[in-house]
């Protein structure tokens, strides 16, 4: 590089713009932080959404699925899947209750988790709340 | 070798190549389980394979950076490592919690796992890539802390340069921002907004840090370009990198809850990610031609060229490919971002570890470089590595856009499970790319294993 641009300069440039974009970013969150409360349907977070939320990661979940886009590709994306089963969580638990427990011959099946009729509905509900999180308008269709 | 302690960089060297190869071969299964979907079912699911195969990915990286600051920070700082003995014990520590892990999600149902490991304590498993049960993370904390602190006390009480700072601030970086892992929110939009504190400001930001500081170090060494000349490029990248990188976070936060603003900001400091790439590319080729000496290790300046251009390629491009907001409406989520991270990881993160590997590992086992028949077949193992990731990524890429057509734009979507069925070519292209990239791996460690007797 050019002998005008000295190692000090290229030092500062890093220090300088490294603490600029960092404090920059910080004041972004903390913006966010005040915004997202309007879009983040908080106010559905009951103990049912939060033991269901529990159970999907404990489960593994995302290991497969996607969840408003984030996580595995092999399997459905599950932000709007409340939506795309026609607003009903009783469409989620039975698909969910009646996977085969040793698969689909060939094909990609979810495995069967034996959840009790409470975790069902806890599961559900998370799903629907996640659904109704201002996405943005994201996804572009209800198959997700 | 100038410094004796510069020798424990093999265990982890080692170690990271037998998880490499760990991780290939889940990669291989879960391959196939896209197009042979009960491969293995119910026995692995393709989540705990999937699981074992980015987690394996991660803790080979992990243990690759660990190995090159253990042989790089003793040379530069020019004394011995502070504690060899602390860095043979956290080794074992850290293989064993790695294995143990990993045979945690083999061997019983993840939610098993979670209940054994008392997840319920302080719940942080069961996002991706964080999987480990919270005990792990732990012993992750505690491993780096004692990295840091070893490699710390030789940084402080030896030379100082440009090389080691950089690396310490990114190590110290990756400790730091590792901690937003243990912060598991119930509000799904805050989990996934400070999820993304560890996963991007980690590949996206502090790693990158240790990618120049290594890379700059294997070209110092190979091409006896002047350490100023080097230094002010290092500098320069890696202030385009956080300058770029840190609100370029941007590009995650455009569809999980967080304000539209974040479609600008995000999408443009994300077309800028680029430049530190190209940057790198530019550097390594320009420290090439420049060099003032032919290094007998002609397989360490390949592996050093194509972590430039690959990291381009796979971070640069396929980044840039979906990261305006208007473009990743559509393919957010789809096998475009498979592809992406597929190329990125290697390009970036594998080829420059094995960069380091290729340059130090002859040195440790006592010679400048390997024979001439080991470096032909290592090199041989870099293109067919390189090549068939070129090709995984390629496939991914076309079934990605196919998928976003048939099940986004199309003015008839199709369902997620009736689209996969009709990538299915796309899927078995790249599970053969797999195998040889695999056939790639195993030439590349055979290398290890020949020509010793004629060594250089």
């Amino acid at each position: 590089m050019d002998e005008m641009f000295t190692k000090s300069m290229a030092r500062n440039i890093f220090y300088g713009g490294s603490l600029f974009f960092f404090l920059l970013f910080l004041a972004l969150t903390f913006d966010t932080m005040g915004v997202v409360p309007q879009r983040d349907n908080h106010e559905n977070i009951t103990p049912t959404v939060a033991a269901g939320k529990m159970l999907w990661e404990k489960n593994n979940c995302i290991g497969c699925h996607t969840l408003l886009g984030e996580g595995a590709y092999f399997a459905p994306e599950l932000g709007n899947v409340y939506v795309r089963f026609g607003n009903s969580t009783e469409a989620i638990k039975g698909f969910i209750k009646s996977r085969p427990k040793d698969g689909i011959p060939g094909r990609r099946s979810m495995p069967q988790f034996n959840f009790s009729d409470e975790e069902l509905e806890q599961i559900a509900q998370f799903l629907k709340y996640a659904s109704e999180i201002n996405t943005a308008g994201w996804p572009p269709n209800k198959m997700g | 070798m100038e410094y004796q302690s510069q020798a424990v960089a093999k265990y982890y060297f080692t170690a990271a190549i037998g998880l490499f190869v760990g991780q290939i071969l889940f990669g291989l299964i879960i391959g196939l389980q896209y197009v042979v979907g009960d491969f293995l079912f119910p026995e692995i699911p393709f989540n705990v394979a999937r699981m074992v195969h980015t987690n394996l990915l991660i803790v080979w990286l992990l243990f690759g950076f660990m190995g090159a600051s253990y042989y790089l920070i003793p040379e530069e700082a020019e004394r011995e490592l502070y504690s060899p003995g602390l860095a043979i014990l956290m080794f074992w520590i850290f293989l064993v919690a790695g294995a143990l892990t990993i045979l945690g999600y083999l061997l019983v149902p993840y939610s098993t796992l979670a209940d054994l490991t008392m997840n319920d304590l302080l719940p942080t498993m069961g996002r991706e890539f964080l999987e480990q049960p919270t005990i792990t993370k732990l012993g992750i904390v505690v491993v780096a802390l004692a990295f840091i602190f070893n490699v710390g006390m030789t940084v402080l009480q030896g030379r100082k340069t440009v090389i080691n700072l950089v690396l310490m601030i990114g190590l110290i970086g990756l400790a730091v921002f590792f901690l937003f892992s243990f912060y598991n929110p119930t509000n799904l939009v805050q989990d996934k907004f400070w999820w993304w504190w560890t996963v991007h400001l980690w590949v996206e930001g502090v790693w990158e840090l240790i990618l120049g500081a290594i890379l700059a170090f294997v070209l110092i060494k190979t091409t006896g370009v002047d350490r100023e000349v080097i230094e002010k490029w290092l500098y320069i990248i890696i202030a385009m990198t956080l300058i770029t990188g840190i609100i370029g976070t941007g590009h995650h936060y455009y569809w999980i809850g967080t304000p539209e603003y974040w479609q600008w900001w995000g999408s443009i400091f994300s077309a800028m990610e680029p430049i530190p790439f190209f940057m790198m590319t530019v550097f390594a080729f320009t420290m090439v031609n420049k060099r003032k000496r032919e290094h007998p290790n002609k397989a360490a300046v390949l592996w050093a060229l194509g972590t430039g251009v690959m990291a381009f390629l796979g971070a640069g491009v396929w980044g840039f490919l979906h990261t305006l907001a208007p473009v990743n409406y559509f393919t957010h989520g789809t096998q475009i971002t498979a592809a992406h991270g597929h190329m990125a990881f290697y390009g970036a993160y594998a080829m420059v570890v094995l960069a380091i590997i290729s340059y130090a590992m002859p040195i440790i086992r006592g010679r400048a470089a390997n024979s001439n028949k080991a470096q032909v077949m290592e090199m041989w193992s870099f293109w067919l590595m390189t090549v068939s990731i070129t090709f995984i990524t390629l496939f991914l890429t076309a079934a990605g856009i196919l998928q976003t057509w048939l099940q986004r734009i199309s003015e008839t979507p199709m369902t997620f499970m009736a689209t996969q069925d009709q990538l299915a070519l796309f899927y078995w292209m790249r599970e053969i790319a797999g195998v040889v990239f695999l056939i790639g791996l195993i030439i590349y460690i055979m290398s290890f294993f020949v020509g010793d007797d004629e060594a250089a």
